[in-house]
């Protein structure tokens, strides 16, 4: 142990102060601030090997993470008019879009895909929060109503994976009417008795979980993910009294009875796959012959 | 009853307070004085007119919270006939920040729904200054298919800060009751008509006014987030409202280019607080209107015409 103290600790801790050391490499976890390797936190699917903290992860590793080698398709999401109400604060709106755009080829917070759970094929919709805090405009409702709609048109059940700020501002009224406009998407899905399933990540609050988000047939939440309507500084400002301990985070809300389960990232793909499988016995399947040998649903 | 001025109605107040002033000294008698009483009069007038002809988005905001602004009792009170309110979500209790019951509404049984912001000190802290909690919407909820099972058409009256920020009304789940309230009003098979009065702010109001038609009096806002809010989370200074409420297009006059609100009511001259009985008969003139036009329609178009009219709501033109 000595060796290990007084030889290698040290030569870590001066690596990882090199102002040099590429981003890339090592993760710090915000949960307990370790840092962690890169490549092990994304073997250990952006879970904290050391304190079990759920980081925060964009759409493409979402959508890795839930059809993994079976693989998935993009749906497109069509173009809506970008800055719409020509907002601009301290920076154009316009502007803003622009560099967030830079990021993620032009795709905004919300991307739509179709894939293969166990056999069985279903539409994904993800929100990424780096994406301009994940807030819902234009372009987000327009994902969410082509999810819906293809999920309609193919007979698929729609997941949902939920990580926002709220509407987007700078959007105007535009973005609150979001708001009815995805839940008129829901609104489709439910009576073509389809399963809308909602996996709430952290962090869902405003105008995202006070529509489509909270809506779900199923609601699954990520542990320690901030779930609510008002976010906590708000709150706090309001009211000036302390907040409780874990108040908004997933297992509180387990606890007062707004989600169904709280589930650790490992264990969603199969709970998912479970769920749909349960709600749609014989359900829509994928007629692919290699998808023969997978688990059957009677 | 003394009238409340607002910091931009500064110029009108030495106006008319000069006014009364005059008016008290010349008790009548004196011509020449009479004449002058005239002259201030039209000047206070068209001073007026001048002024409320283009307010900029955050003088209206000032207007919308106008303390004498009539409120939802002052609606209800002249335009429903034997109104009876009910009470509570049969699951937690009433909030009293949402009113709501049946009543007569020119001939018709209607639901009248409606943030309820409360007068006085004692009533504004005994309706949350209209903000509500989960229970209020789920009310809300409870009464708008109470509407549907009797087949009459549903009045919603918007004027809230929004909805309340608070531990309880969190831990009851204030996100997942503003959702109920728009599933239930996009899920309606009657008519749904909403009128926001002063303030629509933000998912509390919009819980309750998914309609067929929504109106908006000419000087009352209707906005994503409060310009307060906005200033301080965009422009990190709360203190630049008044660039917030500019660049939300929180207007009436905006909202319906915007094709977010279908009608706008006029007000009188000076707002709705300086002629109360003009405004409400105003809006009950619009709700008339669209209750003709509404209640012919069979119930599956009703709901297909509001779920259209919101899913259309995607920043494309349309002719
Ligand atoms: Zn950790």
């Amino acid at each position: 142990m000595n060796w290990i103290t007084n030889q290698v600790l040290p030569k870590i801790r001066a690596f990882r102060q090199r102002k040099d050391t590429p981003d890339n490499l090592w993760t710090k976890c915000p949960g307990c601030g370790q840092m962690i390797f890169h490549g092990e936190m994304a073997a250990a699917l952006w879970v904290c090997p050391q304190c079990d903290h759920h980081l925060r992860i964009g759409a493409k590793e979402r959508l890795g993470l839930l059809f993994g080698e079976a693989g998935h398709s993009r749906i497109a999401v069509p173009a809506v008019p970008t800055d719409p109400i020509r907002f601009r604060d301290s920076m154009r709106y316009a502007e803003r879009l622009r560099q967030a755009w830079q990021r993620t080829n032009g795709e905004d917070a919300l991307v739509v895909a179709e894939g293969d759970l166990d056999g069985r094929r279903i539409v994904a919709a993800v929100q990424d929060f780096g994406f301009l805090g994940g807030s819902m405009g234009l372009a987000v409702g327009e994902g969410f109503v082509t999810a819906a709609k293809r999920a309609v048109q193919g007979r698929m059940p729609l997941i949902v994976f939920s990580a926002s700020g709220g509407a987007r501002m700078q959007e105007g009224m535009l973005s609150l009417m979001q708001m009815p406009r995805t839940v008129v998407a829901v609104q489709r899905l439910r009576e073509a008795g389809l399963p809308f399933i909602v996996v709430l990540t952290d962090p869902t609050t405003g105008g995202v979980t006070a529509s489509f988000a909270m809506l779900g047939d199923i609601a699954l939440a990520e542990p320690g993910a901030l779930i609510g309507f008002a976010g906590p500084r708000v709150i706090q400002q309001t009211i000036r009294q302390t907040l409780p301990e874990g108040f908004q985070r997933a297992e509180y809300l387990l606890e007062h009875g707004m989600l169904d389960m709280v589930v650790h990232r490992r264990d969603l793909r199969a709970t998912l796959s479970r769920l749909v499988g349960l709600l749609l016995p014989a359900g829509p399947r994928v007629e692919q012959p290699e998808m023969a040998a997978g688990p059957q649903h009677p | 009853m003394a009238q409340t001025y607002l910091d931009f109605e500064k110029p009108i107040a030495e106006l008319e307070g000069k006014l009364r002033e005059l008016e008290q000294t010349a008790g009548g008698n004196d011509i020449n004085i009479a004449d002058d009483i005239q002259r201030l009069k039209g000047k206070a007038e068209q001073s007026l007119r001048t002024l409320y002809a283009k307010l900029t988005p955050w003088q209206k905001t000032q207007v919308a919270r106008h303390p004498d602004r009539p409120h939802f009792e002052d609606y209800v009170a002249a335009l429903v006939a034997d109104f009876t309110a009910l009470a509570g979500d049969r699951a937690f209790a009433d909030d009293q920040a949402i009113s709501g019951g049946l009543g007569r509404f020119r001939g018709r049984s209607v639901m009248v729904i409606g943030h309820d912001k409360g007068r006085g000190t004692d009533g504004r802290i005994k309706h949350n200054f209209g903000m509500a909690r989960p229970e209020g919407y789920r009310k809300a909820v409870r009464l708008m298919r109470l509407a549907e099972r009797f087949g009459l058409p549903v009045l919603t009256l918007i004027d809230t800060a929004g909805a309340y920020p608070g531990i309880d009304a969190e831990e009851h789940g204030q996100a997942e009751a503003i959702a109920r309230g728009i599933d239930c009003c996009l899920d309606l098979k009657v008519p749904l008509v909403s009128v926001i009065l002063g303030e629509g702010g933000s998912g509390g109001a919009v819980a309750i006014a998914a309609a067929n038609q929504t109106m908006m009096l000419e000087h009352a806002i209707y906005s994503v987030a409060s310009p307060e809010a906005c200033a301080s989370i965009l422009w990190h200074a709360a203190e630049k409202a008044r660039e917030a409420a500019d660049a939300l297009k929180l207007t009436a006059a905006d909202l319906l280019a915007l094709k977010v609100v279908d009608r706008v009511i006029a007000e009188p001259v000076g707002g709705a607080h300086r002629q109360p009985e003009r405004t409400i008969a105003a809006v009950g003139d619009a709700i008339e209107d669209s209750l003709k036009a509404l209640c012919g329609i069979a119930p599956e178009a009703l709901r297909e015409q509001r779920r259209r009219k919101f899913l259309d709501i995607d920043g494309r033109a349309r002719p």
